[in-house]
């Protein structure tokens, strides 16, 4: 009872003292509440900025959830249909005909197990390194901390991948309760920092490309078949364990790679394990989104003088 | 009062041609330059001083300009398409940013360089207004609280819960206009919006304007129509080749660009000629049926083209022509004495000519004008682009908004037909 009272009596006292120094602030003539110059710092970031606008990044979310399967049949079964006819695709491809081994596991399950996190991945990255370039009309308007679209991206691609890992898990229980080698485990809680550490490496990835487009233009081709490419040295379609050492040691210098092995091993019990490469993704996620934002904000500004 | 916007200094200037230096390697030494704090060996434009400021390969759209404007003004930016007002007004609204100088702020800042900015055509009325709100700056919680007055004011409650593309064009620009009107930052920069909808719609928006106006927030406001910047504004600023030139009262500032416009008439030798030069152009102005020089016409108006010239040596004939193209380059039509059987009279010294172009029905928007004087086999005098004039909205055609791409308005006539 007192605790609230206090926090109530702190929260009157802040809005005091805010609306106190607003006063101040009005009144001093030398305040400004914004100065724009040519150019900026490097790590003068407006993080609130970006606060300020959250209802704008979730209207974004909003806009492209809704807006992607409006006068289709099937409507959001999309998010459904897509994972599934890749799923047998490559079970038919690289399953049935090029008999790629799928480490006992059934196939289905493996590639899904996959695709699953490596689709919200791939999405992330080839929506957010468009920011610039798509948005161009709407940035040659308005100003709004750019940031908000690739941020919003990252949200609205990760409501898709919940109804994709549904889907994954519907797929896991069907094989579970006839088959007794698929042992799902403990690591399962990593499962939130696996989506964190796809989703920063994609938007940090992303806006590193989207900034570096609005000069040159053919990063934007590359960035369509390099991902197609990535997942190729991604343990997606392949499990680790098939690879000698050499191969391996290189297929693991990707920093996606842990991310999918670890998923799958989490999952199914099949694959393999290590905190160290776990934490080399994440420490190379921490340095994308760095460079990241940096080069954004960098951009961010006059991107319009050279879009 | 207090100053809430100071420019100081602000120039913009563009790099013509290739953007960057080309390629990546380049760009690199460039960057590897900068960081050891040498001179840059690809140098172009990073450094831009005064004296280069008239390269070739720059286009300079401001340069140098401060002003102030203090609390609860509203100010009108005057100046010809190309001096640099739209380039301001972007640099205000932080879409762009200064090449060198800087400004300072005091308080929020909202711009409406365009109505809709964002809107989605697949989402319903509703969900628009919550998303063109927001990109505007607005809360969630704003844009509820005034949703209601938003909706009302558009005139669109009946299809709130509808695509926008089903929309008219005039049911969109007025929702869109109705979630611009609802801000309210403390200064506001609007570019040109009231040039939307009917009559009746452009009264309540001019109204609207009035009213954020007398709630002490302070206006920056951009319009090709003299009469609602003397009704709106109450200071102005006149924007001349990238320079301020003026700054004062509206309607001294007004009258000096009106007058200015006037004096563009002459053509010296700073236009850029082809021909043989057997005949010179003296002087070029539009002008209404009153023979006052104008600077716009209303669609459907008459356009009367005034022009003079010179004969240097004897000619056999000449032809003068017309073309009209518009804002993207396009040649929309072409005029020659020929078309009335008129004969252009070959006498010494200067010969006026006064064209009346019948019923102007091309679509709103900018305009240039190019002469040419010479005969089938050789030009004698010919100025690309010489003049520049726009073509308002006429509100008794009904018309709110053209389709992209579209040109001309030929009026059309529509009955059932009933056996």
């Amino acid at each position: 009872m007192v605790t609230v009272m206090v926090t109530v009596m702190d929260k009157g006292m802040a809005q005091k003292q805010s609306r106190n120094s607003r006063k101040l602030f009005m009144e001093k003539e030398d305040e400004w509440t914004m100065i724009v110059k040519p150019k900026n710092n490097w790590f003068d970031f407006h993080f609130k900025d970006l606060w300020n606008y959250r209802d704008l990044i979730f209207l974004f979310v909003k806009r492209d959830f809704v807006a992607v399967y409006k006068q289709t049949i099937l409507g959001p079964l999309w998010y459904i249909i897509q994972p599934l006819l890749t799923t047998i695709t490559f079970t038919i491809i690289f399953g049935n005909i090029a008999k790629l081994s799928t480490d006992g596991m059934p196939h289905v399950l493996f590639y899904l197990s996959g695709i699953t996190l490596w689709n919200y991945f791939a999405e992330c990255l080839n929506k957010t390194s468009n920011t610039f370039i798509s948005n161009a009309h709407i940035f040659g308007k308005v100003y709004f901390p750019r940031l908000t679209v690739p941020v919003s991206i990252i949200i609205s691609n990760l409501i898709t991948f919940l109804i994709q890992f549904l889907l994954f898990l519907g797929v896991l229980l069907y094989y579970t309760s006839f088959r007794n080698d698929i042992h799902p485990n403990l690591f399962i809680v990593l499962l939130p920092l696996l989506v964190l550490v796809m989703a920063g490496i994609g938007l940090g990835l992303g806006i590193i490309i989207s900034s570096l487009t609005t000069k040159y233009r053919d990063l934007r081709f590359l960035i369509v078949f390099g991902v197609q490419l990535l997942m190729f040295a991604t343990p997606v379609i392949y499990p680790l364990s098939s690879l000698n050492e050499k191969q391996k040691f290189v297929i693991l210098l990707n920093p996606l790679s842990s991310i999918i092995e670890t998923f799958r091993y989490a999952f199914t019990g099949v694959g393999e394990f290590s905190w160290f490469y776990l934490g080399y993704s994440f420490f190379f996620m921490l340095m994308v989104i760095l460079v990241g934002v940096l080069l954004f904000n960098k951009v961010e500004r006059s991107f319009m003088d050279t879009v | 009062m207090k100053t809430v916007i100071k420019v100081e200094n602000i120039s913009k200037i563009y790099n013509l041609g290739e953007l960057g230096t080309g390629s990546i390697s380049k760009d690199l030494s460039t960057w590897y330059a900068k960081v050891r704090g040498i001179d840059n060996p690809n140098s172009k434009i990073e450094i831009i001083q005064n004296e280069n400021l008239n390269r070739a390969d720059h286009h300079v759209a401001l340069s140098n300009v401060s002003f102030d404007v203090k609390e609860g003004e509203v100010l009108g930016i005057i100046g010809k398409n190309g001096a640099g007002k739209s380039t301001l007004l972007k640099i205000l609204s932080r879409v762009t940013t200064p090449t060198t100088g800087q400004f300072k702020v005091r308080g929020r800042i909202a711009s409406l360089l365009e109505v809709g900015t964002g809107f989605h055509p697949e989402l319903t009325g509703r969900e628009n207004v919550y998303l063109n709100g927001a990109i505007l700056g607005m809360t969630k919680y704003e844009i509820k609280s005034k949703f209601n007055e938003i909706v009302e004011f558009s005139g669109v409650e009946k299809f709130i819960d509808t695509p926008v593309k089903r929309y008219s064009s005039g049911m969109y620009v007025r929702l869109a206009f109705a979630v611009a009107a609802h801000l309210e930052p403390e200064i506001l920069i609007v570019d040109e919006v009231l040039a939307v909808g009917d009559m009746e719609f452009q009264k309540k928006c001019l109204g609207k304007m009035k009213d954020v106006s007398e709630q002490g927030r302070t206006v920056l406001f951009v319009s090709h129509n003299m009469n609602a910047m003397q009704q709106l504004c109450t200071n102005g600023i006149l924007i001349s080749k990238g320079q301020l030139t003026m700054q004062g009262n509206i309607n001294s500032v007004v009258n000096t660009y009106v007058e200015s416009a006037k004096q563009d008439a002459l053509l010296n030798e700073d236009f850029s000629r082809r021909g043989n030069k057997s005949i010179k152009f003296k002087s070029f102005y539009i002008s209404n049926y009153n023979g006052e020089r104008i600077t716009g016409i209303q669609m459907g108006g008459d356009l009367y083209l005034n022009i003079s010239f010179e004969k240097i040596t004897n000619v056999a004939s000449i032809d003068i022509s017309f073309t009209i193209k518009n804002s993207l380059g396009e040649a929309i039509t072409h005029m020659q004495n020929m078309d009335s059987d008129f004969e252009i009279p070959k006498k010494d010294g200067e010969t006026r000519i006064k064209v009346k172009v019948n019923n102007i029905l091309l679509v709103p928007g900018s305009y240039f004008i190019s002469i040419w004087a010479g005969t089938n086999t050789e030009a004698y005098d010919c100025i690309e682009n010489c003049i520049h004039f726009d073509v308002y909205n006429n509100p008794e055609f009904n018309r709110f908004v053209f389709p992209h791409n579209i040109k001309t308005f030929i009026k059309s006539d529509w009955n059932e037909v009933i056996d």
